[in-house]
């Protein structure tokens, strides 16, 4: 399991401690917490819970860039998931609806699955297609309403409270571990390393990897499911044309952020999710200091550059050089 | 060690080239001569300096200390480019030109002939073609540089360099990945350009080429300069003396007698086997003890006979039998289920997966073969590993080291330890020896022979017939993709291969495809 801890999270925990500064200079309060009804208040507790949708998209997403694939349609899948749920929510228990939502998660894992390792189709574009016609069906599971619901069950899952966690932070706290458990106690994070690192030679060993391919397209798939459902449970409702929009792109950021390579191989399920909590730190602190939120999208744009750079061989090696010419000069 | 023959200033001088990285010298005062008109192969084991040196030379690595002139001037450059500009043009084993472009837009990239900032493709085309004449190619210009064999590539990748004015070509293993009839090309124009004053630095595992195209030989080991000589007044075994600096251990032949094989029990069969277009259908019997050696031409349909073994490939006729009961070989899983084990030629492509460690690359096949469920524990995968290392001599013996950056004789050992660890009844190795310098050639060929010993069935591909015939119990030789003769016992020998080979080639070829 040590492979789960961060070895090479240092510049994601100095980035995440630096916004975390500037947030507390923006806004004082942003340390405090309080506990009210059994469930704990605060900036910070509004960080996780608002960044669990973008934790659990990194979650699969970090698997399928693992095998150097990517997933643009997770999104989509929210939305179509997130629909499904709120459909269901008045008139079926909780284990139906979340049963349905996460099934349907699975079935577009599987189709995407099916168009990358089986058609061997690219990754980018097999994954478009469910992207595009995903909002389409979400459209037409909500007949393009806006679907409310009241179920109480559902409800709690967007904002109920576990041992004074937000239940959505529980959950993403959960799904952190099983994906953990499952991927480093058995050898499939090994053989998805190898996969992404160099599929020929993988194959050639015997690794399975079109399995492989499958599985990291599905499990992100389920994960969007639950995103989906925690993001209508949240607002009490299914928008089909804007639920998840443009989330597999914090997704894809937060697991680039993360430190693994849009080249597939070494991956690090513990800093993608650092990479999803570093960005709604940002957004949450931008929105606390009372900028106007275009700033966000540039105040982004410098903070993503900035851990890449950190992250980056080549700046090292440059700044080796230029200590070296230092050296050398008369 | 200035010969009396030099007969004026040297085209490129070294002297005192020294280079470190981190703790690791991995050049010390190296001094290089290169003069107009020469072919000067350099030469040494893997790790000795060879890269490090054409590196530094060309200004991919800032030198640490020395200096470099060029026709008696002093040049310091600092990129590829830069050297490029001044007349050192380099051409690596892997061609860095754009598969995708065509040949004429490879050879012209960067300087297209231009009118009103359009590119004017006629132009360039008659010149690329003007210019490949020169080389004696005479090829659809206009066709996408991927299409052609790495020869071509090869070429072309010269041709641009020689037309950017290079005085100093030098030729990084450029006859690696090519055949017979390629090299000759090859030879060809290095011996043309050669004439026309240009001097020709050759890095080379094969002595043979080396013997046949070089005037003179610069040999490095371990970071430093051991000697420079007049090829022709070097012998071979001093030559690998220099390169080694020790004896080579003498490979002795322990082959087993004919009837003492046919006793040993058969491994894995293959009745008729083959697949249309592919391989013509053979018989194949791989026995526990004995190595059973390929021969062909590149392309005679040795690789792909591999394959067909492994289940890399899924033959459409044919019986295959593992210890006598029959099986299907549809993947390489099947491979890896019955026990067999594989390392392709391409070590870098198909072999190793370069980012891991040595360790997880060492446990990939035996983890693949254990299934998900059943993980190495990493205490498990450390000891494996530390054995591997340990029993193969893998260096730097650091098994959490990414595989990616060892050299390619130790990546070998690895992709070899890869399998070991999977207890296999038979191993396939294609090509195991390529690219590998003269030591760890002769260490791997020992190993053959030592699993072989154990009751590992081998079958083992090699263009180097001298190393096929040494540790063969039987040469199976192939031609234009059918198998065409089994050599048994004392029939093995070089000339006998060669024969086969060579044999009523027209006729036989036609049955082959039939």
């Amino acid at each position: 399991m040590t492979a789960l801890l961060p070895r090479r999270g240092l510049a994601q925990i100095f980035a995440l401690i630096v916004i975390l500064a500037i947030d507390r200079a923006v806004s004082p309060q942003f340390f405090d917490l309080r506990l009210q009804d059994g469930r704990l208040f605060g900036s910070l507790i509004d960080v996780l819970n608002r960044g669990t949708p973008v934790a659990l998209l990194s979650l699969g997403m970090v698997l399928v860039i693992a095998t150097r694939g990517i997933d643009l349609s997770v999104g989509a899948v929210m939305a179509i998931c997130g629909a499904i749920a709120a459909s269901l929510a008045d008139s079926h228990g909780l284990p139906v609806v979340l049963a349905a939502a996460l099934g349907a998660g699975l079935v577009c894992g599987l189709w995407n699955g099916f168009l990358v390792a089986v058609l061997g189709m690219q990754p980018i574009v097999a994954t478009l297609i469910l992207m595009v016609a995903g909002r389409g069906i979400a459209q037409l599971i909500t007949e393009g309403r806006i679907v409310t619901f009241s179920s109480p069950d559902l409800v709690w899952l967007g904002n109920g409270a576990i041992l004074g966690l937000p239940v959505p932070v529980a959950i993403a706290l959960g799904m952190l571990l099983l994906t953990g458990a499952v991927v480093r106690g058995s050898a499939l994070g090994l053989l998805i390393e190898a996969t992404g690192g160099n599929a020929r030679a993988s194959e050639l060993a015997g690794v399975g990897t079109r399995a492989m391919i499958l599985a990291v397209y599905v499990w992100c798939g389920v994960c969007a499911a639950l995103a989906g459902v925690i993001a209508a449970a949240d607002i009490m409702g299914a928008d089909a044309n804007n639920a998840g929009l443009w989330l597999e792109l914090d997704a894809i950021l937060a697991v680039v952020i993360g430190g693994t390579s849009l080249f597939g191989g070494r991956f690090s399920l513990v800093l993608a999710v650092l990479g999803a909590l570093i960005i709604q730190t940002m957004n949450t602190g931008i929105l606390l200091s009372g900028y106007p939120p275009e700033f966000n999208l540039l105040v982004k744009a410098v903070v993503v550059l900035a851990v890449l750079l950190l992250q980056s061989p080549k700046l090292s090696g440059l700044a080796g050089i230029a200590t070296r010419l230092r050296g050398t000069k008369p | 060690m200035e010969t009396s023959l030099d007969p004026g200033p040297p085209l490129l001088e070294v002297r005192g080239i020294s280079k470190s990285f981190g703790a690791v010298r991995a050049l010390q005062e190296v001094d290089f001569t290169l003069r107009a008109g020469e072919i000067h192969a350099l030469l040494g084991e893997n790790g000795a300096g060879k890269s490090t040196l054409i590196k530094v030379i060309t200004g991919v690595f800032p030198r640490d200390a020395g200096v470099i002139r060029l026709g008696g001037e002093e040049v310091a450059p600092r990129s590829a480019k830069a050297a490029l500009q001044a007349g050192i043009a380099t051409v690596y084993q892997e061609v860095n030109l754009l598969p995708n472009l065509s040949v004429a837009q490879n050879l012209f990239l960067d300087r297209q002939p231009m009118r009103f900032g359009i590119v004017r493709e006629g132009e360039m085309r008659r010149r690329a073609k003007a210019l490949l004449a020169e080389f004696g190619l005479d090829i659809d210009v206009a066709a996408p540089l991927g299409n052609y064999s790495v020869a071509v590539q090869h070429v072309t990748a010269i041709a641009r360099a020689i037309d950017l004015s290079a005085r100093v070509l030098i030729l990084d293993e450029p006859t690696a990945s090519l055949d017979r009839h390629e090299v000759e090309i090859l030879f060809g124009i290095m011996r043309q350009l050669a004439g026309r004053g240009i001097g020709i630095v050759f890095v080379s595992h094969f002595l043979d080429q080396v013997y046949e195209i070089s005037d003179r030989i610069t040999v490095l080991r371990n970071g430093r300069l051991v000697g420079e000589r007049e090829t022709a007044s070097l012998p071979r075994l001093e030559l690998i003396r220099m390169m080694l600096g020790r004896e080579l251990a003498e490979t002795t032949s322990t082959r087993a007698s004919a009837g003492e094989h046919q006793a040993r029990e058969v491994c894995a069969s293959f009745e008729n086997y083959g697949k249309a277009g592919y391989v013509a259908p053979f018989n194949l019997e791989l026995r526990h003890g004995e190595v059973v050696g390929l021969a062909g031409l590149l392309g005679s349909g040795r690789t792909e006979t591999a394959r067909l073994v492994f289940g890399a490939e899924r033959a459409d006729r044919g019986q295959a039998r593992v210890e006598g009961a029959p099986v299907r070989l549809q993947t390489p899983r099947d491979g890896v289920r019955h026990g067999f084990g594989y390392c392709p030629e391409e070590r870098k492509t198909d072999g190793i997966v370069a980012e891991l460690t040595v360790r997880e690359n060492i446990v990939l096949a035996l983890q693949a073969k254990r299934g998900l469920h059943r993980p190495l524990s990493r205490r498990e995968q450390d000891e494996i590993a530390a054995r591997y290392v340990r029993m193969l001599d893998i260096r730097p013996p650091d098994p959490e080291r990414p595989v990616g950056l060892l050299s390619g004789g130790n990546q070998q050992k690895v992709l070899l330890a890869r399998w070991l660890a999977t207890s296999p009844r038979l191993l396939v190795l294609d090509e195991p020896t390529r690219g590998i310098d003269v030591g760890a050639h002769a260490e791997i060929i020992r190993l053959i022979r030592e699993l072989c010993d154990d009751g590992l069935a081998l079958l083992v591909i090699s263009s180097e017939l001298d190393e096929i015939v040494t540790y063969s119990d039987r040469v199976v030789v192939l031609r234009d993709r059918a198998h065409v003769e089994e050599l048994t016992g004392e029939a093995i020998d070089v000339t006998n291969v060669l024969a086969a080979i060579a044999a009523d080639g027209a006729t036989l070829a036609h049955e082959g495809r039939a």
